[in-house]
C-alpha cells in the first residue's frame, strides 16, 4: 500500500474480465482497465462502493477484517451500525434480539453506535450554534463523502463538521466503559464495528480526522449476517429480556438518509444521497448556488447507511421496517451521560489533496491542456471506454499524463490501420505496375514474335 | 513565455435554466487541471455563473469567451440582448428588472452585478441598449 492513505475497495484479478463496467460507474474516475485487467488508482478511489456493487464478476472485493481477528483480544466489543437492525424481519425479531445474539456469537459487550450517533447529534448542534459564521456545514459521517471533499472540494473543508462519526464515539465510549465496569487493561480489549461500507474500513485504517481509531476491527454486516440468522430464533425470552437498549429511535434512523440531518437543530438542513446526487449538490454548493442552507447531509450510498454495499437486505425493504419499528420506540431509553460526551471533536484538520493539476509548473500545465485539448478532438467522443479509460475527455488526459496511448482509442487504432493497410496497398500496386512494366513490355515482345 | 494562453469558447444556451452553469464548469474544471489555486477558482466560478444566469435571464442566451494566462482569466460573456439603459442602477445591490416569473425560480435578486464585481479583480460592462451587452470579468491568478 501507498504511503499515508490506503483504500479498502480492491481488485480480485482472477476473476477480473477487464470489461469496462466499473470504469464507466466510477464517480471519481479512478479506474482504469490496462492490459485487459481493471486497476484502481490508490489516489483518487473514495471507497464508495459503486464498483462492487456494478461489477458483475464479482472482482471487486471490500478488504475488511476477518473473524479471526476477534480471537487476538481477550475481550470483545460489538459495535453494531444501526443498518444491521434492519436486515432482519423486526416484525419477529427486535433490536433486543439481535443484541443478545451479538452476545451470544462471543462478544463480551455492546454498544449501539446509534448511540454514538446521539452524542454526534449532542455536539452537531451545539456546533452549529457557536459556528453561525461557518454555515452550511456538511457532515462527517459518511467517510467516502468526506474523502471526496478532500480530494475534489478544497473550498467545501471549512465546511465540514469537525465532530467524530458515530462509529469512533461509540468505540472510544464502549471501550472506556467496558474497562471501568470489568476493570480491564484496555489493551486487552478488540472493539469491532459491524459494518454496512467499506469506506469505514478505510476510516479505521489511515483515518483522516484522528490520530489513531479507537476500532480494532471491521466486520462487514454480510460477514455476520448468517451467524447471527442462526441464532435469532434460539434466543431463549430470558436473554433477550435482560438487554437493555441504549440508543432511543432518533440515533438508530440515522441508518438511513435524513436520519442525520433531521435530529438537527434548524429547518434549513438538506440531505441527500447517491454519490452521483451527492456530486451535484457539492459542485452547486461551491459555486455558490445553494444559498439558505445550514447543514447538509449527504451520504455515498443511495438510501444512506442501509443502502452500503455491505448490506444484505434489499434498502428498500430494509427502510420500510425500520420506519415501522421506529414508530413505537421512544426518542431515549438512557440519558447521555457527561463522559460520553468528552473527547468527541476532530483531532487534527482534514488536508486538501490535489489530483487535477496536470503538472506543477503552469507553463507546462498550459502545454499539456492544450495537447489535451488537440488529442480529445482527434478521438471519437463515444466515451464507449473500450480504450480504458472511462471517456475520451480522460483518455486524452492519460495521454499527456504519459499514462496512455492515442492508439488506446480503437477507432483511431482502426484509422492508423486503414492508413497504413491503404499505404501498403499503393505500395502494392506500385510493385504491380513496376511489374506490369516489365512484364508488359515482355507480353509485346512476345507478341511481336 | 507570458504570451502563452489558453482559449475557450462556449455556447450559452437559453433553452432552460438547467443548463445554466456548463460553461463555468467548463472553465473550473480546466483551472483545477491548470494548477490554479482553489480559492482563486472559486472567485472565477461564482463570478462566471453569475455572468451566464444574467445572460440566460435578460439576453435569451449569448456566448462565453475565456482567455487563460499564467497572470490571469479574463471571462468575456456577450450577448445580443435589450442592453442595459441605466447602468449605474444595474451595478446597485438589490435593483432588479428581472421578472416575477425569474424570480419565482429564485433568481434576480439584484445581486448579479454586484456579486461579481465582488468576486473579480476587474469588471467592466458595456452595453448599448437594443445591441446588447459584453461583460468582461478579470481575476488576477496569484491575487
Amino acid at each position: 500500500m501507498s504511503k499515508g492513505y490506503s483504500h479498502s475497495v480492491l481488485l480480485d484479478e482472477k476473476l477480473c474480465k477487464g470489461c469496462t463496467n466499473c470504469i464507466k460507474k466510477c464517480p471519481m474516475e479512478a479506474i482504469r482497465v490496462q492490459r485487459g485487467k481493471a486497476k484502481i488508482l490508490n489516489d483518487r478511489c473514495i471507497d464508495c462502493g459503486e464498483c462492487i456493487r456494478t461489477c458483475p464478476y464479482k472482482a471487486k472485493v471490500a478488504h475488511t477484517d476477518s473473524w479471526d481477528l476477534l480471537a487476538e483480544y481477550k475481550y470483545t466489543i460489538a459495535l453494531p451500525a444501526p443498518s444491521l437492525y434492519m436486515q432482519y424481519d423486526m416484525n419477529t425479531y427486535s433490536r433486543k434480539h439481535i443484541i443478545a445474539a451479538l452476545k451470544a456469537l462471543g462478544f463480551d459487550y455492546v454498544y449501539e453506535v446509534a448511540r454514538g450517533a446521539e452524542i454526534a447529534t449532542i455536539q452537531s448542534n451545539k456546533y452549529l450554534h457557536e459556528h453561525k459564521d461557518e454555515l452550511p456545514l456538511i457532515s462527517t459521517a459518511c467517510p467516502a463523502v468526506v474523502r471526496m471533499i478532500q480530494l475534489r472540494y478544497p473550498n467545501l473543508i471549512p465546511h465540514l463538521l469537525p465532530i467524530k462519526s458515530p462509529m469512533e464515539i461509540a468505540a472510544q465510549n464502549a471501550r472506556r466503559e467496558f474497562c471501568k465496569i470489568n476493570s480491564v487493561d484496555p489493551e486487552e480489549v478488540g472493539v469491532f464495528f459491524i459494518s454496512p461500507c467499506a469506506a469505514k474500513m478505510t476510516s479505521v485504517r489511515a483515518p483522516l480526522e484522528v490520530e489513531k481509531s479507537s476500532v480494532s476491527g471491521v466486520i462487514p454486516i454480510k460477514m455476520v449476517y448468517f451467524k447471527i440468522l442462526k441464532l435469532l430464533s434460539k434466543m431463549k425470552e430470558q436473554e433477550v429480556d435482560e438487554i437493555m437498549l441504549q440508543a432511543g429511535k432518533f440515533g438508530v434512523r440515522w441508518a438511513s438518509t435524513g436520519g442525520e440531518a433531521l435530529s438537527i437543530d434548524s429547518k434549513r438542513v438538506l440531505y441527500v444521497d447517491g454519490i452521483q446526487n451527492v456530486v451535484k449538490i457539492l459542485d452547486d454548493l461551491e459555486d455558490g448556488r445553494i444559498k439558505d442552507i445550514e447543514f447538509i447531509e449527504a451520504s455515498a450510498c443511495t438510501g444512506g447507511c442501509t443502502g452500503g454495499p455491505l448490506t444484505v437486505e434489499n434498502m428498500y425493504v430494509a427502510k420500510n421496517r425500520s420506519r415501522q419499528q421506529l414508530e413505537d420506540e421512544p426518542i431515549a431509553y438512557k440519558e447521555i451521560e457527561d463522559d460520553e460526551l468528552q473527547n468527541t471533536s476532530w483531532e487534527k484538520q482534514i488536508e486538501h489533496c490535489e489530483i487535477s493539476k496536470l503538472d506543477t509548473d503552469m507553463f507546462k500545465a498550459m502545454e499539456k491542456l492544450n495537447k489535451m485539448n488537440e488529442i480529445y478532438q482527434q478521438l471519437p467522443a463515444l466515451d464507449c471506454g473500450a480504450c480504458g479509460s472511462p471517456s475520451c475527455r480522460a483518455l486524452a488526459e492519460d495521454v499527456v499524463r504519459g499514462k496512455a496511448k492515442t492508439t488506446d482509442c480503437i477507432f483511431i487504432l482502426r484509422r492508423k490501420i486503414r492508413k497504413l493497410a491503404n499505404e501498403m496497398m499503393m505500395v502494392n500496386s506500385g510493385l504491380d505496375d513496376m511489374a506490369m512494366g516489365d512484364s508488359g513490355n515482355s507480353l509485346e515482345a512476345d507478341n511481336e514474335n | 513565455m507570458s504570451n502563452q494562453a489558453i482559449t475557450l469558447h462556449y455556447d450559452i444556451d437559453a433553452v432552460d435554466f438547467s443548463a445554466a452553469g456548463e460553461a463555468s464548469s467548463g472553465v473550473k474544471r480546466t483551472l483545477n487541471q491548470l494548477g490554479v489555486n482553489p480559492a482563486v477558482v472559486k472567485r472565477i466560478a461564482i463570478a462566471m455563473y453569475e455572468a451566464e444566469i444574467n445572460a440566460i435571464i435578460h439576453a435569451g442566451g449569448g456566448a462565453a469567451d475565456v482567455e487563460i494566462t499564467p497572470e490571469r482569466v479574463e471571462v468575456k460573456i456577450s450577448d445580443n440582448g435589450p442592453g442595459i439603459p441605466d447602468l449605474e442602477k444595474a451595478m446597485t445591490a438589490g435593483w432588479s428588472t428581472a421578472s416575477e416569473t425569474v424570480r419565482e425560480l429564485g433568481f434576480g435578486a439584484g445581486m448579479g452585478l454586484p456579486n461579481m464585481k465582488r468576486y473579480t479583480d476587474d469588471m467592466k460592462v458595456e452595453s448599448k441598449v437594443g445591441e446588447g451587452t459584453v461583460v468582461t470579468l478579470i481575476v488576477n491568478i496569484n491575487s
